[in-house]
C-alpha cells in the first residue's frame, strides 16, 4: 500500500493529489453532523434564498479582526431581496455549543465545528427556497452520491466478474446464453432503462428504499459491459500452464475461476473499477435531478440541483443552488484522475 | 458485402425481441397501469374505463399482450399513446425531429473542434500546449452534461444573448421561411453548444491517444529515415493510421443519438425527446415508452453495422464476411 501510494506519487503526481482531495470529501461526509452548522432539514423561512454570507476578516473602516459574518437584512420578501448590514457584526465561534447530535448515528456531540450566536446566522453557501443551510446540505448530501459510486461499483463488480468468468472458462452453450443477456442490456440505451427501471417501483418509497434502489439499477445496468471484457480475458488465461495445473490437482472449476484466474485480470479490473464510479454518481445525480431519486427533505447533489430544472427565475436569482453539481463536478474530476493514476501504476509498461 | 449486412442483420433480430420483451416485462412489472390513474377521477365511470383497458387488451395476460403488440409492430403499427389519443408514430415524429436536429448539430461541432486538437496535442506530446489542452478534457469530461447546460443557461438568462426552452419565438406565425430556420438555429444554440461542449473532452483524448499510438510504431520511424518531412511523416502517415479507430467511434455514436441528449434536453427546455419519453415512462404510457425503446435499439444496431462497413471500406485490412 505505501509502496502504491509512493510510486502514485512519483508516476502522477496529480493523481496523488486528487486521492487526498477524495479523502477530504469522504471525511467531510462522514463528518458532516459534526461540521454542518445546522440540521440539513432546519429551515428559516424568512431567510428563503439568502444570498451566502461570506466571512469577513476586515470591517469597514480598515479595522482587522477575527471571522465576522454580517447581519442579514430582508429588503423585499415577496421578491427575496437581501442586504447585509456590516454594523451588525456576528463573530464566528469555533467548537460551539448547541442541540446535541449523533455524527453518523454512533457519537454523540453536542459541539460543532463552527456557527456564530443567534440571532446571526451563516449561511456559507447561501440559503434554498425553504431558507435552509445549502452548505449543511452539500454535507449531508454528499453521504448519498459519494456512498452510492462505492457500493454500486462493488456490486456490479462482483456479478461482471462471475459471469465474466464462467462465460469465459466453461464456454459452449453457457458461453452463448449469457453473452447473449449481456448483449440484450447493452442495447437498451441506458438514460431510458435507467428511466424505466425506476418507473417498475412505486414511487413512494422511504428514502433508504430509494437510495438501495438506486444502487441496484445502477448496478444492474453497470455489470454487462465489464462481463463482457473479463470474458475476452479469461479466454485467453485459461489457456496458461497454471490452470491445466490447477484442474490436473481436481481443483473444482469455481476455485480455479475465483482463486486462480480472476486475480490475473486485477490489475485492468482496479482501473476499471476507480473509472467506473463517476458513473454511479452521475446515474445517481440524474435521477435525483429528474425527481426520481432521493426525496425531499434528504439531500443529495442531485436533488439540490433539481429546482433549478425549469425554473429560470431561481437559476438567474440564486447561482449558489448550483454549487452542489460543483461539488459532483470536483468529485468526478477525482476519480478520473486517481483511475488514471492506478493506470499508470498498475501498468506493467510503466514499471 | 450485401450478405454480410443481410446475417448482421438476422442475427440482431433475437436481441431486438429480447429486449423487447424485458422491457415489456419491466414495464407492466410496474403497480398498475395507465388507468389507474384515471379511476381518481370522478368524471370517468369505471365502465369507461373498464371499456378502455379492454380496448387496448391491457385486461389479458403480459405475453399475450407482449404478442398482440408484437403483431402491430410487424404492421407498421406503433399502437396509440394513453395519454395524447393520439398515434405514437405521430408523437414521437414530432419530437424526433428536433432530437436529431440537436444531436447531429453537437456530433458535427464536436468533430470538427475535437479531431483537430487531438492531433495537435499528439504532435505537441509533452509540450506545455498539450499538457494545458489535456487538462481541459479532463475538467470536461469531469463536467456532467446538464452542469454545463444549467451553468450555459444560467449565463444566457442573465445574459438575454439566446432565447432559452422551445424552438420557436413569438413572432414565428409571421415569419418567412428563411427567418422561421435563423429563429430555429438560435434555440438550437444554447443546448447545442452545451452538447458540444460535453462531448469534446473525451473525443479528444481518444484522437490524441490513437494519434500517439500511431506515432509510435516502427513505420514512422520508416519514415523519418527515408528523409520524408514532418509535415508527410504527421499527415500521410500517423494521421491515417490515426483516423481509423476513430470510425468505428464514429458509429458508435450514431447509436447513442437518442438517450446521449436527454438530460440536456430536459435541463434546457428543448422539446426533444428527453421529456417525451420522461413523461411516458412516469405516466406508464406503454406504447410510447416500447416505441421509443424500439426506435433506440434499431438505432443501436444501424450505429454498430454502420461503424463496420465504414471501416471497412476505410481499411483495406479489414475484410467483412
Amino acid at each position: 500500500m505505501k509502496n502504491f501510494l509512493r510510486r502514485l506519487k512519483r508516476t502522477n503526481s496529480l493523481s496523488f493529489y486528487s486521492l487526498w482531495l477524495l479523502v477530504v470529501l469522504y471525511a467531510l461526509a462522514i463528518l458532516a453532523d459534526f461540521i454542518s452548522p445546522y440540521p440539513y432539514d432546519l429551515q428559516c423561512r424568512e431567510y428563503a434564498l439568502c444570498p451566502p454570507t461570506v466571512p469577513h476578516i476586515s470591517v469597514p473602516g480598515r479595522k482587522l479582526c477575527g471571522p465576522v459574518v454580517y447581519g442579514i437584512v430582508v429588503v423585499n420578501p415577496a421578491f427575496k431581496e437581501y442586504a447585509f448590514d456590516s454594523s451588525r457584526r456576528y463573530k464566528i465561534r469555533f467548537l460551539v455549543k448547541g442541540p446535541e447530535r449523533k455524527i453518523f448515528g454512533l457519537l454523540k456531540t453536542d459541539r460543532y465545528l463552527f456557527g456564530v450566536e443567534e440571532p446571526g446566522k451563516i449561511f456559507l453557501f447561501g440559503t434554498d427556497l425553504h431558507g435552509r443551510d445549502v452548505f449543511s446540505r452539500v454535507l449531508y448530501g454528499a453521504r448519498i452520491s459519494l456512498s452510492i459510486g462505492i457500493i454500486g461499483v462493488t456490486i456490479s463488480f462482483v456479478l461482471g466478474l462471475l459471469v465474466g468468468g464462467i462465460s469465459g472458462y466453461f464456454g459452449g452453450r453457457t458461453d452463448t446464453i449469457l453473452m447473449r443477456t449481456v448483449e440484450i442490456i447493452m442495447m437498451f440505451p441506458f438514460f431510458y432503462l435507467m428511466l424505466a427501471l425506476r418507473a417498475a417501483f412505486p414511487p413512494n418509497l422511504s428514502s433508504i428504499q430509494i437510495y438501495f434502489l438506486i444502487v441496484i439499477i445502477l448496478s444492474l445496468i453497470g455489470w454487462a459491459s465489464l462481463a463482457r471484457i473479463i470474458r475476452g480475458m479469461v479466454l485467453s488465461l485459461k489457456e496458461e500452464e497454471y490452470v491445466l495445473a490447477a484442474r490436473s490437482l481436481g481443483i473444482s472449476s469455481f476455485r480455479i475461476i475465483t482463486r486462480h484466474i480472476l486475480p490475473n485480470t486485477l490489475s485492468y479490473t482496479v482501473t476499471a473499477l476507480t473509472l467506473s464510479i463517476p458513473g454511479y454518481i452521475l446515474g445517481e445525480s440524474a435521477l435525483s435531478l429528474l425527481g426520481l431519486g432521493i426525496q425531499e427533505p434528504y439531500p443529495s447533489w442531485g436533488n439540490m440541483l433539481s429546482v433549478t430544472v425549469g425554473n429560470l427565475r431561481i437559476l438567474t436569482m440564486a447561482p449558489w443552488m448550483l454549487i452542489p453539481g460543483f461539488f459532483i463536478f470536483l468529485t468526478v474530476l477525482a476519480f478520473n484522475f486517481f483511475g488514471d493514476g492506478v493506470r499508470n501504476v498498475t501498468d506493467p509498461k510503466n514499471w | 458485402m450485401k450478405r454480410y449486412v443481410l446475417r448482421r442483420l438476422l442475427q440482431f433480430i433475437p436481441l431486438l425481441l429480447g429486449m423487447t420483451f424485458i422491457s415489456f416485462l419491466i414495464i407492466q412489472m410496474a403497480p398498475g397501469d395507465y388507468f389507474t390513474q384515471l379511476q381518481m377521477n370522478p368524471e370517468i365511470s369505471p365502465k369507461t374505463i373498464e371499456e378502455m383497458r379492454s380496448r387496448f387488451g391491457l385486461d389479458r395476460p403480459v405475453i399475450v399482450q407482449y404478442f398482440y403488440w408484437l403483431g402491430n409492430i410487424l404492421r407498421f403499427n406503433l399502437g396509440e399513446s394513453f395519454s395524447y389519443h393520439v398515434p405514437v408514430s405521430f408523437l414521437i415524429w414530432q419530437k424526433l425531429k428536433n432530437t436529431l436536429a440537436l444531436s447531429f448539430f453537437s456530433i458535427f461541432f464536436t468533430w470538427l473542434i475535437a479531431i483537430p486538437l487531438g492531433v495537435y496535442a499528439g504532435i505537441r506530446e509533452g509540450k506545455w500546449q498539450e499538457k494545458a489542452l489535456s487538462f481541459l478534457a479532463y475538467v470536461g469530461i469531469s463536467i456532467p452534461s446538464f452542469l454545463i447546460a444549467m451553468l450555459m443557461v444560467f449565463f444566457v438568462a442573465r445574459t438575454m444573448v439566446l432565447p432559452v426552452g422551445g424552438t420557436t419565438s413569438v413572432f414565428h406565425l409571421q415569419a418567412t421561411g428563411w427567418e422561421k430556420f435563423i429563429d430555429y438555429l438560435r434555440h438550437l444554440l444554447l443546448p447545442g453548444i452545451a452538447l458540444t461542449l460535453a462531448g469534446i473532452g473525451g473525443l479528444y483524448r481518444l484522437m490524441k491517444n490513437n494519434f500517439l499510438e500511431a506515432f509510435n510504431s516502427p513505420y514512422i520511424t520508416t519514415a523519418y529515415a527515408k528523409g520524408l518531412s514532418s509535415f508527410s511523416v504527421y499527415f500521410r502517415h500517423a494521421l491515417r493510421n490515426a483516423i481509423n479507430p476513430m470510425i468505428t467511434i464514429f458509429g458508435y455514436t450514431l447509436s447513442s443519438v437518442l438517450s446521449g441528449a436527454a438530460l440536456v434536453e430536459i435541463v434546457t427546455n428543448w422539446p426533444g425527446m428527453g421529456r417525451l419519453i420522461l413523461d411516458a415512462v412516469l405516466s406508464q404510457d406503454l406504447y410510447l415508452v416500447m416505441a421509443s425503446l424500439l426506435i433506440g435499439g434499431v438505432l443501436l444496431i444501424l450505429g454498430n453495422l454502420i461503424a463496420d462497413i465504414l471501416i471497412a471500406s476505410a481499411d483495406p485490412r479489414v475484410r467483412l464476411r
